[in-house]
């Protein structure tokens, strides 16, 4: 009797968590899954199982071209704000002192996340632009005599804005771990003899990995989900998977938009599964 | 027995609640004998006195891209006819979506010609009985035969009247004599070509092949809406001398390939600037100096000269790309609210929103409506092609051009009279969207 009420207990403790994934996150994700079989014409789309979404998103050319693009974006990205959100994050954790300066340092790191993503992105325009303040000043130092093209609406851009958007997802959770590194590990490890490199690469990194991978997977699925950063960055010229999928909804192209979000979907997954073969998150934290 | 009694029992029950009748309820008999009256009187004195009564309780729900949703027509029509109307402006790729799959979530659609040959198959639209339009005599004659004088050559592309009636007031198949039922009421048009910053170009333009020209390389632009941005792609083709189409308004799937073949190209050889995709982007990409020359919309060069910054809407030898959008009804009206809408749609037939939107740079369907609310010297200027003898301002009172003035392309028979091309969507549309795709992807 009392263990079938611990059931019954457990099962209304679980209850809410349980309606809201299964509202909010299964259901959306099976209708999508549903949707992709369906047939289209040029104004409407009715139920049916057919594999032709996934057939031309598998044959053809632009999928490949536009996956590699993103993957492209994707590992730059990564890259660039591993390096920043990992020396920031150190010289936080171990270089200032005082957790009073600790705090308002990293306050001052998410100053720039109060206005909005968009606003953010945006203002790179102008300031990047033909005429704009980097190429003006530029040009008036002497520095070129013609004013960089490939500054705005370039592959660039896009990895800048990319960059400026997604940093502090980086910066935050290694942040995180780096504060729970036991500081007298370190003080052991210089008695033992150990130079900062050594300090470096044998304690600090391998104590910060489950922060660089959640850091990871923000900034992997945020960049391999994007359609707008890439579309105004790149002045409409560069194409993303989730441009892709925007424009096939914009062209009421439901079911292939269904069938490109359920690839992208498993791409991620595959994504986040290998990197997360690299840490035990749930030992870890 | 006992059925019968209670039979009478309920009968008994309605009788003495017939007797009963509140105050209230004798009240509104009489004004249900009023209202019988007013009807009488109504059908002497005109049809608005019918529904004078509850016509504020009308509220008609409008949406369309942002060229014609204007508040302030909105805010007119309260005044004039007294009933309520929304607007939502949407990008067209979202009003077709809209009129195609949300027929509830609309009364009045103010859509392009081309949207509606995509749209009106879903069956969310019914078309207007044209003996119901008072001024549909004076409609312009592209939108009834095709032609804009007896002589002109029927343009390229989704003519309007070819999309503009249907067989009855169920139809699905379009006609092409004028039925008596329509599918749109023609509200504005125009003809569109490149936009040109005459302060960064220093030669002629007269033709489209000089988008492509590598003078410009990385300072052109063109739009990434894929139905209007191929026709732009194609005139541009046509122009260099590297296609010759059958029709640009329904190309093959060869013409297709070629044409995105000859635009991804100029893409690789870093040709575009950008691609854009809003009204406002082609301003900025203007108005910066990013982009020299590109396709763009009339209000756009407005915009840019607003600024003070010198842009032309060049006339080009080929002719224009041309587009035009109308009201439609959605399937759901009927009853008081249908009247309401033909009452608007009678309105703005009338001449008010013909003139502000003329003055905007758009052609009204019926101009001769229109010239009642506009000077003489606006007429002039925007529809005859003369030069301004004033100031010429914008419906908010802003000046757009000094005396002296002429307007880019000339008079209305010259600028309408010179379209290639119109707006359309074409039996090959889903190749065509891939190939476009790839080219953007490219």
């Amino acid at each position: 009797m009392s263990d079938w009420k611990q059931t019954c207990t457990n099962w209304m403790q679980v209850s809410p968590l349980l309606f809201i994934l299964g509202f909010f996150l299964v259901l959306p994700i099976f209708a999508i899954v549903a949707v992709s079989f369906w047939a289209s014409t040029e104004y409407s789309y009715h139920p049916a199982f057919i594999l032709d979404n996934y057939q031309y998103l598998f044959t053809s050319k632009v999928t490949y071209n536009v996956y590699f693009k993103t993957l492209m974006f994707t590992a730059i990205t990564w890259a660039i704000t591993l390096v920043i959100g990992f020396t920031v994050a150190y010289f936080l954790a171990f270089h200032v002192r005082s957790l009073h300066m600790q705090i308002t340092l990293f306050l001052v790191c998410t100053i720039p996340f109060w206005t909005s993503n968009i606003i953010r992105m945006i203002s790179w325009i102008p300031f990047l632009g033909r005429n704009g303040i980097a190429n003006n000043t530029l040009v008036n130092a002497g520095l070129i005599d013609q004013p960089l093209e490939w500054l705005l609406f370039s592959e660039f851009a896009v990895v800048l804005a990319f960059v400026h958007l997604f940093t502090l997802f980086m910066i935050v959770p290694i942040f995180n771990t780096m504060m729970r590194i036991d500081h007298t590990l370190i003080a052991a490890a210089r008695d033992a003899g150990a130079n900062g490199m050594q300090i470096l690469t044998n304690i600090i990194i391998p104590l910060s990995t489950p922060g660089i991978m959640i850091g990871s997977i923000f900034v992997v699925t945020l960049v391999m989900g994007d359609f707008i950063t890439v579309r105004f960055m790149s002045g409409g010229q560069s194409a993303s998977v989730g441009r892709m999928i925007s424009n096939e909804i914009g062209l009421l192209q439901y079911p292939a938009a269904s069938a490109s979000a359920v690839v992208l979907l498993f791409t991620v997954l595959i994504m986040i599964s290998i990197m997360l073969r690299f840490v035990d998150i749930r030992k870890e934290l | 027995m006992k059925k019968v009694g209670i039979f009478n029992k309920s009968t008994d029950a309605v009788a003495s609640n017939i007797e009963g009748l509140t105050a209230q309820e004798r009240q509104r008999r009489t004004l249900l004998k009023g209202a019988t009256a007013v009807t009488a009187a109504s059908t002497v004195f005109g049809a608005p006195l019918i529904w004078a009564q509850n016509i504020k309780d009308v509220t008609l729900r409008q949406f369309g891209t942002g060229v014609s949703n204007l508040n302030d027509v909105a805010t007119k029509v309260k005044e004039d006819l007294g009933f309520t109307l929304e607007m939502t402006a949407l990008d067209s790729d979202s009003v077709t979506q809209r009129a195609a799959t949300q027929p509830k979530s609309f009364d009045i659609a103010d859509i392009e010609y081309w949207i509606c040959k995509k749209v009106w198959p879903a069956g969310n639209l019914q078309p207007m009985d044209t003996s119901k339009i008072d001024n549909y005599d004076k409609i312009a004659g592209i939108f009834k035969s095709g032609k804009l004088t007896p002589e002109s050559v029927i343009a390229q592309g989704t003519a309007p009247h070819s999309v503009g009636f249907v067989d009855g007031p169920d139809g699905k198949e379009f006609v092409n004599e004028e039925s008596g039922w329509m599918t749109l009421i023609p509200t504005i048009y125009n003809a569109d070509t490149l936009g040109i910053r005459p302060d960064l170009i220093d030669e002629e333009i007269n033709t489209w092949a000089q988008l492509l020209d590598p003078k410009y390389k990385g300072k052109a632009s063109i739009l990434d809406i894929s139905s209007i941005g191929i026709m732009d792609a194609a005139m541009v083709c046509e122009a260099m001398g590297e296609i010759t189409y059958g029709d640009k308004g329904n190309m093959t799937k060869e013409e297709i390939d070629k044409t995105m073949a000859i635009m991804t190209e100029a893409k690789q050889n870093g040709q575009f600037r950008a691609f854009w995709k809003s009204f406002d982007e082609s301003v900025n990409l203007m108005a910066s100096g990013e982009v020299v020359i590109q396709s763009m919309w009339s209000p756009a060069i407005t915009a840019v000269r607003a600024k003070g910054i010198p842009c032309v809407y060049q006339p080009l030898k080929e002719g224009y790309r041309s587009w035009g959008g109308g009201l439609g009804l959605s399937k759901n009206l009927s009853g008081l609210e249908l009247d309401a809408a033909y009452e608007y749609i009678n309105w703005y037939l009338s001449g008010w929103v013909g003139g502000y939107l003329m003055r905007q740079g758009y052609y009204s369907a019926v101009p001769e409506t229109s010239k009642n609310f506009m000077s003489e010297d606006e007429w002039g200027f925007w529809f005859e092609g003369k030069p301004a003898q004033g100031d010429i301002v914008n419906p908010q009172g802003v000046k757009m051009e000094g005396a002296g003035a002429v307007r880019d392309g000339g008079s209305f028979y010259d600028r309408m009279g010179a379209v290639a091309c119109w707006n359309a969507v074409m039996d090959e549309n889903q190749h065509m969207v891939r190939k476009w795709n790839e080219f953007i992807a490219a």
